[in-house]
């Protein structure tokens, strides 16, 4: 009686440490699969995060060690909205945002609406050549931009020099004729005006390919039944393309602004991490990487990296309600 | 077989425990001189190892305050350029050698002046030792010289006499008295600083940027440039090169050992065209240069003080490091080498080796500051405003003032 009664306890032991053991691997083996992402997530992006909100109320110089890490309130804060330079690097960010990022739009949304309608077998080669400079190192691109402007042998200005001299189009440059040539990267009124180029070139051709697949989501039904009502090529675009490319534009502006308030490579390589002549180059990522890892205040670097980010957050939350909103409530 | 195996194995664990592996972490083309002596120190050191840590420039310098920042991960040794040694020197991160056992004060008399108070405090410490200097020298294109029927002398007796150089410089030929205007200031206010006190800060660690000093620097520049005297051509870009090989600018301010980068890549074919001279009105200033120095969280500091020593106080590894990158040496002494009668071909036979000598002996101490480089960013800023917006020069000089009073905290 015994006997049978300890098998069979043996026997469920066995059973219930396999259930035991199954039950825990099918309870926890989905966590310890996606553990590696939260692992790394937490070392490299839950930490800095929420030390850099700690380092902003510090006063820390970090070749001094962590021992050296001083309380000081909000006096980084303080110390930042009394400072020109910040409000000088405030100012520069947004001039390039709206000058480096406006007429990434402007251009990319006709020439994706032009190569998706009209040069069907050329849309994706071209598309491919204007995504290009996206994909390029900004520092190989910065270096060649910074060539093409020199001042004495810059290819710009030869052409600049070149039609300004020509008798047939040399009025056009009548207003700039003193300037001439122009000392692009020397002179504080050229430099934002150089970076800007910089940026909407490299950058448009990654709105074009948005823009395209946006296009390619609008039925062509739309278009057929509009030329039948006789409506032009004009017509269509601004009353059915634009309208439907809302949702897409609303991404792409919004990706935009995230990047261009952010704005550190260009200006770094092309005026140099010093923002150039008067600063004019100097953006808010560019000072606050220099204050922190040049001038060693790491506790202001911090304080200046929370006021950027709260700043892009009221950017694209700005955006959000009066462009994004609408554009999907159309679509319901 | 087996056996010889395990013995080998044993050997090289054994050799292995015994030795000390010193890291030691420099940028180019500091590496190029190490390969050449490195061996040497290796023999005289059997029981060390050394591991070089190649990285450039600015990553060099940023990487090491990371790794002392983290308490962790710096070399036993590592190069500095002289603009990154005050930042430190205040920190407290590296090793102090005046103290037992390194006692590096009795090294005092190998060096020039000027370059043992680029590491050494106020208060009696000594972070690192001098690797190379960088006498500040005015370089000339000879053939302007000729063309414009000017000599060296002539040029350098005056900084008036600069300018009027200058002037014929570009009314009779197509180039322009130096390639930025900035260079001129800078040289300016690095000389003639009184006794006792810094480039932008005095004893007190007041700053001293609106002294007539800075104003009378910020002017000369100015002139330079509301005269059209100055290609305004940025520093370390490929236009700066352009202008050596063009000639583009006739005179140029740096450190001695621009011959070096001159002739190995940025304009070789001008070689011969070349003469150097101390700066205008008989100034001596510096521009550049090297130290060792060992970080504190180093377990190795008897090794490591070892290998600095090697690397800052022999002559003969000076030279050679003179020979091989053109790096200036810090050691006196070497200063009556034959090498130093060597005319060079490059500067058209000139013995320019002597001259640099009698510069690095002649630059007056100036005392450091730690926020040294952030005044140095912040005037050269307000420089550029001065000279390429039009700004008023006090009021240019009044605002850096206020932002370094900011920012040096």
């Amino acid at each position: 009686m015994i006997q049978p009664a300890q098998g069979d306890s043996r026997q469920s032991r066995g059973k219930r440490e396999r259930r035991s053991w199954f039950s825990l691997q099918r309870k926890y083996a989905p966590y310890i699969f996606v553990s590696p992402f939260f692992i790394l997530f937490l070392i490299f992006g839950a930490f800095p995060t929420v030390f850099s909100m700690f380092l902003s109320f510090q006063d820390w110089n970090p070749v001094r060690g962590l021992a050296t890490m001083e309380f000081v309130g909000f006096e980084n804060y303080r110390l930042l909205f009394t400072d020109p330079w910040f409000w000088q690097a405030l100012g520069n960010t947004l001039w390039l945002a709206v000058a480096g990022g406006a007429p990434q739009h402007l251009i990319a949304i006709p020439l994706a609406f032009l190569l998706v309608s009209g040069a069907r077998r050329l849309r994706h080669p071209l598309t491919a050549a204007y995504f290009l400079p996206y994909i390029t190192s900004t520092v190989a691109v910065a270096i060649v931009f910074q060539t093409l402007l020199g001042t004495q042998f810059g290819v710009v200005n030869q052409a600049i020099n070149a039609l300004a001299s020509w008798p047939v189009t040399s009025w056009m440059f009548a207003g700039l004729a003193e300037q001439l040539p122009i000392n692009w990267l020397g002179r504080s009124q050229f430099i934002k005006p150089a970076i800007s180029m910089l940026v909407v070139w490299k950058y448009f051709g990654f709105n074009v390919v948005l823009y395209s697949a946006g296009l390619a989501t609008i039925p062509k039904d739309y278009y057929e039944a509009a030329a039948i009502d006789g409506a032009t090529n004009w017509q269509r675009f601004r009353f059915i393309t634009l309208p439907l490319l809302r949702p897409i534009m609303f991404f792409a502006v919004t990706l935009t602004i995230i990047g261009n308030l952010q704005l550190f490579d260009e200006p770094f390589i092309l005026v140099g991490r010093d923002g150039g002549t008067g600063r004019a180059g100097m953006t808010v990522a560019t000072y606050l990487y220099r204050l922190g890892f040049e001038w060693s205040d790491m506790g202001s670097a911090a304080a200046m990296s929370w006021v950027l980010f709260l700043i892009i957050g009221t950017g694209t939350a700005i955006q959000f309600l009066f462009f994004g909103k609408r554009s999907f409530e159309r679509r319901e | 077989m087996k056996r010889l195996l395990v013995l080998t194995l044993a050997l090289i664990l054994s050799a292995s425990f015994a030795q000390t592996n010193l890291r030691l972490a420099l940028y180019p083309d500091l590496d190029s001189h190490l390969d050449v002596v490195l061996t040497e120190f290796l023999l005289e050191n059997p029981d060390v190892t050394v591991e070089v840590i190649r990285r450039e420039h600015g990553d060099h310098h940023n990487g090491l305050v990371t790794e002392l920042a983290a308490g962790s991960g710096a070399a036993d040794v590592v190069a500095l350029d002289v603009e990154f040694v005050a930042r430190f020197l205040a920190s407290g991160a590296l090793t102090d050698l005046s103290q037992e056992p390194f006692n590096a004060g009795q090294f005092e008399d190998l060096y020039a002046p000027y370059a043992w108070s680029q590491i050494a405090s106020a208060d009696g410490r000594v972070v690192a030792l001098p690797g190379d200097l960088g006498p500040g020298v005015l370089f000339l294109r000879r053939d302007v010289l000729d063309q414009v029927g000017w000599s060296v002398d002539e040029v350098v007796a005056s900084w008036d006499s600069y300018l009027d150089y200058g002037r014929a410089v570009r009314a009779n030929t197509d180039s322009y008295l130096m390639t930025n205007a900035n260079d001129v200031a800078r040289a300016f206010w690095q000389s003639g600083v009184p006794e006792g006190e810094g480039f932008f800060f005095d004893a007190d660690g007041t700053n001293t940027v609106t002294s007539d000093r800075f104003v009378r620097a910020f002017e000369l520049a100015k002139t330079i440039r509301d005269e059209g005297l100055d290609a305004q051509i940025g520093d370390w870009s490929n236009e700066w090169y352009e202008a050596f090989n063009q000639g583009t600018g006739a005179t140029q301010f740096s450190g001695a050992w621009l011959l070096g980068h001159l002739q190995n890549w940025m304009a070789p074919d001008t070689a011969g065209l070349w003469v150097t001279s101390h700066f205008p009105e008989e100034t001596y200033g510096s521009w550049g240069g090297t130290h060792y120095a060992i970080p504190e969280q180093s377990s190795n500091k008897e090794a490591a003080w070892e290998l600095v020593k090697f690397l800052s106080t022999r002559p003969e590894i000076q030279l050679s490091a003179f020979e091989t990158t053109a790096a200036f040496p810090a050691v006196t002494s070497t200063y009556n080498d034959p090498i130093f009668g060597e005319p060079i071909a490059f500067l058209g036979g000139q013995e320019a080796r002597r001259l640099f000598a009698e510069i690095a002996t002649r630059v007056p101490q100036v005392s450091v500051n730690e926020h040294d480089q952030i005044a140095l960013e912040i005037v050269q800023s307000a420089l550029t405003e001065v000279l390429n917006d039009g700004r008023d020069i006090e009021s240019a000089l009044q605002d850096a003032s206020d932002q370094i009073n900011r920012r040096a905290r």
